[in-house]
């Protein structure tokens, strides 16, 4: 009776909840410690940024293309495509910036950083490097959880950067806006505290989401191929959800 | 020594693109110009309706911006709205018998104080009040009176002024 209960799919679902925060405490607590270990989290930043900038800078452009395409669409109908430069910069800056770049890397990199710290659970790395003094933690799940926290905002702000060049390509070199009305009005409209930093605040909430996730479905992951399989795959669902719903709360409460 | 692993360059250099896109951003999409205003003055004003006015909203004459609106609070006695101004220290030639008025731009866009150069010698100085203003123009307020007057031949003239004053009737 007990068994059944304890195997309930909610509770499981809810003690997963509650060890990815005690997890999230110790990764924390092991950050000071991880400081030492410098080396370790340039690789990483390495691995999760500037590995992730092509794919970046591509959707990025093709994004920043698309909407000004579509937005200069809905805007002819109201007459007012002299606001395509706004329209196309606020929805990158506060919306799409964050949120793709987000989506983007939990699938390039942090599918892999499951996959890699499931490896080394599997083939007892981890266990090694506790038996050699070195804190599992603070050597492989730290660096990589503060690499996620500060690749984030500088992919979201390079995504940003190539999604306007994008929107500029489409609206003023093929659409023939004119390219005064397209800087002036978003320059005066874009503000660089509630549009620009908010986006990024966003950003780095969802880079330590993001890695937060990867690190602890590695770390958890049953030492069987199938499980590392398993875990990879909950990484990018559960990193989507998680993105999604924690963009509407943070929207709501900065708007 | 050992030598610099060669990922640190790609590493260096992925941070220095991502700072360079930020400061891109911020210098080139936003409206930094507002934040960077160090010097100017307040003047204030009182309407009688501010419509749908909103604070940092462009301060204009002729057109050109020469300030944002500050702070739009209602003063408790008079029941009209205080708008506090601040004008760049540049523009500190404005006449003292300026009037301001509330604009839309384009038909359906924001909406902006509009100041109309006076012919005083005397200029406006910090913390100055404008006596001349003029109310953001309703539409509602223009089509209320348009039906209930009837008809094109006597709203056109009339409507204009009666919305500066809001108990006004709708008579002529």
């Amino acid at each position: 009776m007990s068994t059944n209960l304890r195997r309930h799919w909610m509770l499981q679902g809810i003690a997963s909840i509650g060890e990815c925060g005690l997890f999230f405490v110790a990764v924390l607590g092991a950050v000071p410690k991880s400081l030492r270990y410098w080396r370790e989290l340039a690789r990483q930043i390495w691995f999760v940024g500037a590995m992730s900038l092509v794919i970046v800078m591509t959707c990025g452009l093709f994004v920043g293309m698309v909407l000004a395409l579509q937005l200069y669409y809905t805007l002819s109908i109201f007459g007012g495509t002299a606001a395509l430069g706004t329209v196309v910069a606020l929805s990158l800056f506060r919306e799409l910036g964050p949120v793709v770049t987000a989506l983007l890397v939990a699938g390039r990199a942090g599918t892999a950083v499951t996959a890699e710290i499931g490896l080394m659970r599997a083939t007892d790395q981890l266990d090694a490097m506790s038996m050699m003094a070195v804190d599992p933690l603070a050597y492989v799940a730290s660096p990589r959880f503060l690499a996620g926290l500060v690749a984030m905002p500088l992919l979201a702000c390079v995504f940003n950067a190539m999604g306007i060049f994008g929107g500029h390509l489409v609206g003023v070199s093929w659409l023939g806006l004119d390219n005064g009305t397209f800087w002036g009005n978003m320059t005066s409209t874009v503000d660089l505290h509630k549009d620009v930093l908010d986006g990024l605040y966003k950003s780095v909430v969802f880079g330590g989401v993001v890695s937060l996730i990867a690190v602890f479905q590695g770390y958890t992951a049953p030492p069987t191929s199938e499980g590392v399989a398993y875990s990879t795959t909950r990484t990018v669902v559960f990193s989507s959800i998680v993105i999604l719903a924690v963009d509407f709360v943070m929207t709501a409460f900065m708007t | 020594m050992n030598p610099r692993p060669s990922y640190a360059i790609g590493t260096g250099l992925f941070i220095l693109l991502g700072f360079a896109a930020l400061a891109y951003l911020a210098t080139q999409t936003t409206s930094v110009a507002n934040i960077h205003r160090g010097n100017s003055y307040l003047i204030k004003a009182r309407f009688q309706n501010i419509g749908q006015l909103k604070e940092r909203a462009p301060v204009k004459i002729a057109g050109v911006r020469i300030g944002d609106v500050q702070s739009i609070a209602l003063e408790p006695q008079r029941m009209d709205a205080l708008v506090v101004m601040s004008i760049d220290k540049r523009y500190n030639d404005i006449p003292d018998d300026s009037s301001a008025a509330i604009f839309t731009s384009g038909l359906l866009g924001d909406q902006y104080v509009g100041i109309e150069p006076g012919g005083s010698p005397t200029f406006l100085k910090n913390g100055d009040e404008m006596v001349l203003t003029q109310s953001a123009m309703s539409i509602e307020n223009l089509i209320g009176k348009f039906l209930v007057n009837g008809g094109p031949k006597s709203s056109g003239t009339d409507a204009a002024p009666a919305s500066a004053t809001p108990p006004a009737s709708g008579k002529p």
